[in-house]
């Protein structure tokens, strides 16, 4: 038997392929938003795996440093260190800032870390790690800096030395690295005036500025000007040790929130992209309802311009099963064109987004299942209108 | 079974609506054509010569009356036949008024489609759409796309799909209308000939004045009832 969609497709395949090139533009922007999703949580991941640790110890009562501001004591990892089961344990800050690249702003998250410390980043592409305390950085190559580029952040010049990949926040702003102590005084030191002004208010307070006290003031000022804080404390623990019980441990005996690897996937996952998730779930929707809604009006419009011819295939004998086979692969034809069409714009586009997008196997099978899905649906709609068709109006009168 | 019918109606009629707005299309029809035979139809807009064609054609229910197909009563004051469409493709052939051909099928696969819809091999099918269209002299366009085909050409690729199954009987609704008198007549011509050759009965409704003495018998049809009238025309092959 004779394959009347394969016929039809073959006798108008340019208006067939331009439409299927339409719809997999289409399909290329959903399959891209959810390569998006993807990887805004990949890029979680990675900002985990990346970290090299095991427990996250923030302040208590927030589900910092990522999602909610943290501030702890920066000696406070001399005591976790001193804990049962742990093997490193390093201070780290986070702070989202444009930085500034000559006369341009970047968007960055500039991390404060210890060299060798959990915390560092896992690679480099290019250059070299940081090996002075002050004024070099590595940036991830999102960031648009070479090596030899010099970074503003504050007050402070910064050196790139190195670059790394794949180092960005969870809100996608690609990593700046630089030592700790200079990142400290980044997120806590306040500008000259501001120093100055706060010492004239000290001045002026006489509880704070006693005749009878001598220094007191001095001493005021050095810690009003000076800063030991971070936002975190990453704790490698050692091997054969439970990251759980460690964490348990430092909760108890420390006061603080301990995050382990498991916890701070579901903070970064399900919390703090909760809502861009959502948001890329609509997208999704709407798009495959437009989809569905186009492949609909394509297959109708394609069979009420055929409406003599299936009268006059019914007409001779055509059996309803094999016109609504016909309509049917002619759908599904245009969802095969779309979805390769799709994917193939997805994966080209893809890498030009500023945001990594991660297209999985496993999107694509699914998505190739719902391309077909949706084609079939919106098949229903021209099939019903060619078994209504009455093989009485091939007959004139 | 009268083999010596290929299609006999008698006291046909179509009724439709109900009540007080009801119409009479055909009224007590009777008509007869036998194989080999090509009969003209003939009568004035609406009185009821494409609701007869339709009833012939099994596309719509007569009201009561009985019809008898290459001998085989097909309807008795109700369908004999439970699948009205194997009956179509099997044993009706089709001409329309335009060709109608399918677009997207080229000239042979549009003769093979019927007997391929019949179950028959592609092989066995083509094979007999090539015999058809040779025997219409139109198998040098049998790859051709319809629409690179002149309007005889796609009359005779519609002749020959209506006879791609042999069937006892073919409906030619308004053939010639479209074509001029030279070409009007050779169609006529083909269709005595097919007739004669596959002893088919076929049925032409016509207005066309200049093909009308090509009819041996003729029926005309008024207020939904038949008039024969023999011995019209001439003998064309």
């Amino acid at each position: 038997m004779i394959s009347l969609a394969g016929r039809d497709i073959l006798h108008s395949w340019s208006k067939f392929v331009l439409t299927g090139l339409g719809l997999g533009l289409l399909i290329g922007v959903t399959f891209t938003m959810a390569g998006v999703y993807r990887g805004m949580v990949d890029d979680a991941k990675v900002l985990l795996n990346n970290s090299g640790a095991d427990l996250w110890v923030v302040q208590k009562d927030t589900l910092g440093p990522y999602a909610e501001s943290s501030s702890i004591h920066d000696d406070v990892y001399r005591s976790i260190l001193g804990m049962p089961g742990v093997a490193q344990a390093a201070n780290v800050t986070y702070l989202a800032m444009q930085v500034r690249r000559g006369s341009t702003d970047v968007r960055a998250m500039v991390v404060g870390f210890e060299p060798g410390q959990p915390g560092e980043p896992g690679y480099l592409v290019a250059g070299r790690r940081v090996t002075r305390s002050h004024y070099e950085a590595v940036a991830d190559v999102k960031s648009g800096f070479a090596l030899g580029d010099r970074i503003s952040i504050r007050r402070h010049d910064y050196r790139v030395v190195g670059l790394t990949r794949r180092m960005v926040s969870s809100g996608g702003d690609p990593m700046v690295f630089i030592p700790l102590k200079d990142a400290q005084e980044a997120q806590f030191l306040k500008d000259n005036d501001a120093i100055v002004n706060e010492r004239i208010r000290t001045a002026a307070n006489p509880a704070l500025n006693r005749p009878g006290v001598p220094g007191l003031l001095d001493a005021i000022n050095a810690s009003q000007t000076s800063n030991h804080n971070v936002n975190a404390v990453l704790v490698r623990v050692a091997e054969g040790r439970s990251a759980e019980m460690v964490g348990r441990d430092i909760h108890r005996w420390k006061h603080l929130q301990v995050f382990d690897r498991e916890q701070m996937e579901e903070i970064l996952v399900a919390k703090l992209i909760a809502t861009s998730a959502k948001q890329i779930g609509m997208f999704l929707v709407i798009l495959t309802i437009v989809s569905a809604a186009i492949v609909a009006f394509i297959i109708y419009t394609m069979t009420l311009g055929k409406i003599r011819e299936i009268a006059v295939l019914k007409l001779i004998g055509t059996h309803n099963r094999t016109i609504a086979g016909m309509i049917l692969q002619q759908a599904l034809g245009l969802g095969l064109i779309g979805f390769a069409v799709g994917k193939i714009t997805a994966t080209v586009w893809g890498p030009a987004f500023p945001r990594y997008v991660l297209l999985e196997p496993g999107d694509a099978l699914r998505g190739f299942v719902i391309v077909m899905v949706v084609c079939t649906l919106a098949s229903t709609l021209a099939i019903r209108a060619a078994l209504k068709v009455d093989p009485a109006t091939a007959i004139g009168g | 079974m009268d083999q010596g019918v290929g299609i006999r109606i008698e006291g046909l009629s179509k009724r439709y609506g109900a009540g007080e707005t009801a119409v009479d299309a055909l009224k007590e029809v009777n008509m007869s054509v036998a194989p080999g035979e090509v009969v003209g139809l003939i009568g004035p807009s609406g009185s009821g010569k494409t609701t007869l064609l339709k009833c012939l054609g099994a596309v719509i229910e007569p009201t009561r009356g009985r019809m008898t197909l290459g001998g085989d009563v097909i309807y008795d004051n109700a369908w004999k036949i439970s699948d009205l469409r194997v009956l179509r493709r099997d044993r009706i052939g089709f001409i329309f008024q335009a060709p109608y051909l399918i677009p997207f099928l080229d000239v042979t696969d549009n003769v093979a489609l019927l007997p391929m819809l019949a179950g028959r091999p592609n092989g066995e099918a083509r094979a007999r759409a090539l015999e058809l269209l040779q025997a219409l002299d139109v198998a040098h366009r049998a790859k051709a796309e319809t629409s690179e085909l002149s309007g005889g050409e796609q009359q005779r690729v519609s002749i020959a799909r209506a006879l791609a199954n042999r069937p006892p009987v073919i409906l030619a609704d308004e053939p010639t209308a479209p074509l001029d008198s030279d070409r009007a007549l050779a169609v006529m011509r083909i269709l005595n000939q097919m007739a004669s050759q596959y002893q088919t009965a076929i049925i032409v409704v016509t207005h066309d004045e200049k093909i009308i003495p090509t009819f041996r018998r003729l029926y005309n049809i008024r207020d939904g009832r038949t008039f024969e009238e023999a011995g019209v025309g001439r003998a064309l092959v």
